[in-house]
């Protein structure tokens, strides 16, 4: 058991990879691990009285899932929709969510080594759901913990638990 | 309690034996965490998180047992139950040694129940670990681990094992199978034939004279008459294609004997304490006795049969064989195990979406194939018909099987009112309402237990004594209501009685005895609440019944668990009402779909009244922007569907459609653009992966896969009276 990656939080050794995103200009990276499948956007069914970031619910092969678009979220990019669009779905343990950004990048693969802390800046994103800052050659990544920040309650996602 | 009863199976007016399995399915998954629990639970570490669970599957097994009548189950559950009541409220702390009988108790528990599974009207003697539960409840020191065996209580004639009569040279021993028959007692006719004609042999029933659902008997023979011979006779009475014959004489002596099996079953549960390691030897003749459980399981479960045959007899050997699951069934018998599956859930919804997919799928292919030239194209527009057809009929069926009425709940009550009502001195009786009333069957499985709470606690706690009852007023016999009803969206199940109801004092003192923070200026909703709090119980004496302050944590905890909410009502002298709200996690509903601009919404048909034109000069406004509207001379608020969501609109919709909704005693208008259609909609919640939305009761996928939201009536209906 004490093999097993991901219970010793200390276990830096080993590579990480990331799927790579853009929101604008920017580049983001999240655990591969949470990411169920990358889809093309389409139209979701509006919810009444929700924020402008969530998009609306869509079936999902018979699950409803809401979709969230982060370039509205950080106020980055322009939140056009066209065929190009892309929608990554995330597992989130219990939860399944779509969130919408520029386009895909690529999944990368990097090392402890590789990974510098955040500075403490003034950002739409708050630095605590930032993991970190990924360096790759002269790209910047800026590492989001997903699950955190999509379990967040600003993101009303969830039905705030008593 | 040290005097072990025997209780009965099934008897009783009602036949709970059907609920039996889902019993032995829960009480075994109950045990199952239980363990669990026990094992984690280090003396030192262990956390009232976890010993308020022990402590509520000791309490779901006991609730079960009891219902059932089993009642050396519910003793022993009891005495545990008991002890690990002192354990949560730290009154003892726990030591390895109570670990290790509770564990024990467990084993014990679960050879109980598979005794009962088994129908062998047999049990265990477990006075000793009575006693040493309850010595440990005590505070004695933990007794010493447990060395001297528990006897298995074997009735007296089962001490050895009958063998199957020697057969004599030219002697056959068969299997008889009749049937499927409209009246079992035609078999019986078959009995007399044996007794009539003398050297034709000897026919006994295996089945104890009873009839399974699918209506057919089973004997043994021994007979040295040809199939055919026998064939002949028999069609005096019954018709030749009903008749079975098994040649089963070879086969006897190559049948596991019981010697073999029972140490195979002990091995498989090796964490047995050793109660049975002297059984095999002295209770089991090898080579003797077939282990015939094929024809036991079922059959006995409902009367203690008179004839004693070998399936009979050889069932109190069972309390290890019952585990060996017949392990040698002679061929060609029939399996009367069961005619239902037990599967999970998952496997359920997986389909249930995968034939969603398949009916998008198919309405896609439908549309194309309209576009088709139906001459040149025959054979395909034939075949997207069919595929239509079934489609939609697999659709249906599907669905089904998930639904159940609420009486597969409802019917377990009377029963246990019944006894409640011996064993309390109270006179009760339960009226049922709605049972028809279909409910998701993951539903169903996790609302029994609640329910069970609520009624046991009605009669308990609720309903007063005969004389408390005249002197009130009131007629003698107390009456538990169940009421089950689908209401926007909603199923909400009531347990209404006619009892002395809350008394908001008393639960303001005891709360504040307990610590719990509280407060005069409470509403009586909030006072009324503090009846789900752990631990919280206003019954003076801790009965067998209920009064641990644990059944409505439980209650609570579980509705909430299935994203439903409890309320409580009560008027103190005159009874209380619970009402259990669950949302539609997944039921399939009637439904309306309209049109608001580009969106569609589904209104549940169940709440339409009616759907009328509206004219611009029908609304009239109150008070600026209060808009009402007459229909049939009632004034109604009218709710402008686009404006309450929101809808974006490109042009202004001139007049529209008013759809009159009724809920909760409440009626509004609602105005829409157009009228789509009526079907039947899956429900899915929106909760699942997103949150609850004002105004939405849930979501359907719909022909072109896109989502529509589900309205809440009633909220519409609240809504319209602020």
């Amino acid at each position: 058991m004490s093999t097993r990656e991901h219970t010793h939080p200390t276990d830096t050794a080993r590579p990480r990879e990331y799927l790579t995103f853009r929101l604008g200009e920017e580049e983001y990276g999240i655990d591969i691990l949470k990411v169920q499948e990358i889809r093309g956007y389409e139209q979701p069914t509006r919810i009444a009285n929700a924020p402008a970031f969530v998009k609306g619910v869509v079936n999902l092969r018979g699950v409803i899932v809401p979709i969230v678009d982060l370039r509205l979220k950080f106020g980055l990019g322009s939140a056009e929709y066209n065929d190009f669009t892309v929608v990554i779905i995330l597992n989130l343990g219990s939860r399944v969510v779509g969130i919408v950004v520029d386009s895909v990048s690529d999944v990368m693969e990097l090392s402890s080594s590789q990974i510098r802390d955040t500075p403490d800046i003034d950002s739409a994103v708050d630095a605590g759901f930032i993991t970190g800052l990924g360096t790759l050659n002269d790209r910047m990544l800026i590492l989001i913990a997903i699950e955190k920040l999509m379990g967040a309650s600003e993101m009303a996602l969830a039905d705030s638990v008593a | 309690m040290s005097d072990t009863q025997m209780g009965q199976g099934g008897g009783g007016a009602f036949d709970l034996s059907q609920f039996h399995e889902v019993f032995f399915e829960e009480a075994g998954d109950n045990l199952a965490s239980m363990e669990q629990l026990l094992l984690a639970a280090d003396a030192a570490t262990a956390d009232d998180e976890s010993l308020n669970a022990i402590f509520r599957c000791a309490h779901s097994i006991k609730g079960g047992a009891a219902t059932f009548g089993f009642q050396d189950v519910a003793d022993l559950t009891h005495v545990m139950e008991t002890l690990l009541d002192k354990l949560r409220r730290h009154e003892l702390s726990i030591t390895s040694g109570m670990i290790d009988t509770l564990l024990e108790s467990g084993d014990v528990l679960r050879q109980l129940l598979a005794l009962r599974q088994n129908g062998s009207g047999q049990t265990l003697d477990c006075s000793e670990l009575v006693t040493r539960i309850r010595a440990l409840a005590e505070g004695e020191a933990a007794a010493a681990p447990v060395i001297a065996p528990i006897a298995p209580a074997v009735p007296e004639p089962a001490v050895r094992v009958p063998a199957e009569p020697e057969l004599a040279h030219g002697e056959r021993r068969l299997d008889l199978t009749i049937g499927p028959l409209e009246h079992p007692a035609f078999a019986d006719h078959l009995a007399e034939l044996f007794a009539e004609i003398p050297g034709l042999g000897t026919l006994s029933a295996t089945d104890g004279g009873q009839v399974d659902a699918t209506q057919v008997r089973r004997f043994r023979v021994i007979t040295s008459a040809s199939d055919s011979d026998l064939l002949d006779l028999f069609s005096f009475h019954v018709s030749r294609d009903k008749v079975a014959i098994v040649d089963i004489s070879s086969a006897a002596t190559s049948v596991m004997p019981v010697s073999a099996a029972v140490p195979v079953a002990l091995d498989a549960k090796s964490d047995d304490f050793g109660f049975f390691d002297d059984e095999p030897e002295t209770h089991a003749q090898p080579g003797a006795a077939q282990v015939v459980i094929e024809s036991a399981a079922p059959a006995v479960t409902a009367s203690p049969s008179v004839s004693i045959d070998a399936a009979m007899a050889v069932a109190p050997v069972t309390p290890t064989a019952a585990l060996a699951k017949a392990p040698a069934v002679p061929a060609g018998a029939a399996n009367l195990e069961t005619s239902t599956i037990r599967v999970p859930i998952e496997k359920v919804d997986q389909l249930i979406n995968l034939v969603g997919e398949l009916v998008i799928t198919q309405a896609m292919l439908a549309q194309t194939g309209r576009e088709l030239d139906s001459v040149i194209n025959q054979r395909m527009s034939t075949g997207l018909t069919d595929l239509e057809r079934n489609t939609r009929l697999l659709q249906e069926a599907v669905m089904a099987i998930r639904m159940i009425p609420m009486s597969a709940v409802f019917n377990r009550f009377p029963r246990m009112l019944r006894d409640l009502s011996a064993k309390l001195g109270k006179k009760l009786e339960l009226h049922t309402i709605g049972e028809d009333t279909e409910l998701d069957k993951g539903l169903i499985e996790k609302i029994t237990d609640p329910l069970t709470h609520l009624v046991r606690n009605a009669a308990d706690h609720g309903i007063e004594l005969p004389a408390e009852r005249l002197a009130a007023g009131k007629p003698e016999m107390g009456s538990v209501t169940l009421a089950a009803a689908h209401q926007g969206g909603s199923i909400v199940i009531e347990v209404r009685d006619d009892g002395r109801g809350l008394n908001r004092g008393k639960l303001l003192k005891k709360a504040a005895e307990r610590g719990l923070p509280v407060s005069d200026s409470m509403t009586d909703q909030e006072v009324y609440g503090l009846i789900f709090e752990p631990g919280f119980s206003t019954a003076i004496e801790v009965t067998d019944v209920s009064g641990r302050g644990v059944g409505m944590d439980v209650v609570k905890r579980n509705i909430t668990s299935l994203g439903g909410t409890v309320e409580i009502d009560s008027t103190e002298g005159q009874g209380m009402r619970v009402s259990v709200r669950l949302p539609l996690t997944l039921a399939i509903m009637d439904g309306m779909s309209v049109g608001v601009a580009e969106e569609t919404y589904i209104v549940p048909l169940a709440s339409v009244v009616e759907s009328i034109h509206l004219s611009a000069s029908d609304v009239k406004s109150v008070g600026g922007t209060g808009r009402v509207v007459e229909v049939r001379n009632e004034y109604l608020p009218l709710m402008q569907l686009d404006e309450l969501f929101d809808v974006p609109r490109a042009i202004e919709s001139s007049g529209g459609i008013m759809i009159v909704v009724e809920a909760e005693g409440g009626r509004v208008a609602l105005l829409v653009d157009e009228l789509i259609g009526q079907h039947q909609v899956v429900v899915k919640n929106l909760e699942a992966n997103y949150r609850k939305v004002p105004g939405v009761s849930g979501a359907t996928i719909l022909g072109d896969g896109r989502v529509a939201l589900i309205l809440d009536v009633s909220w519409l209906v609240r809504r319209a009276r602020h």
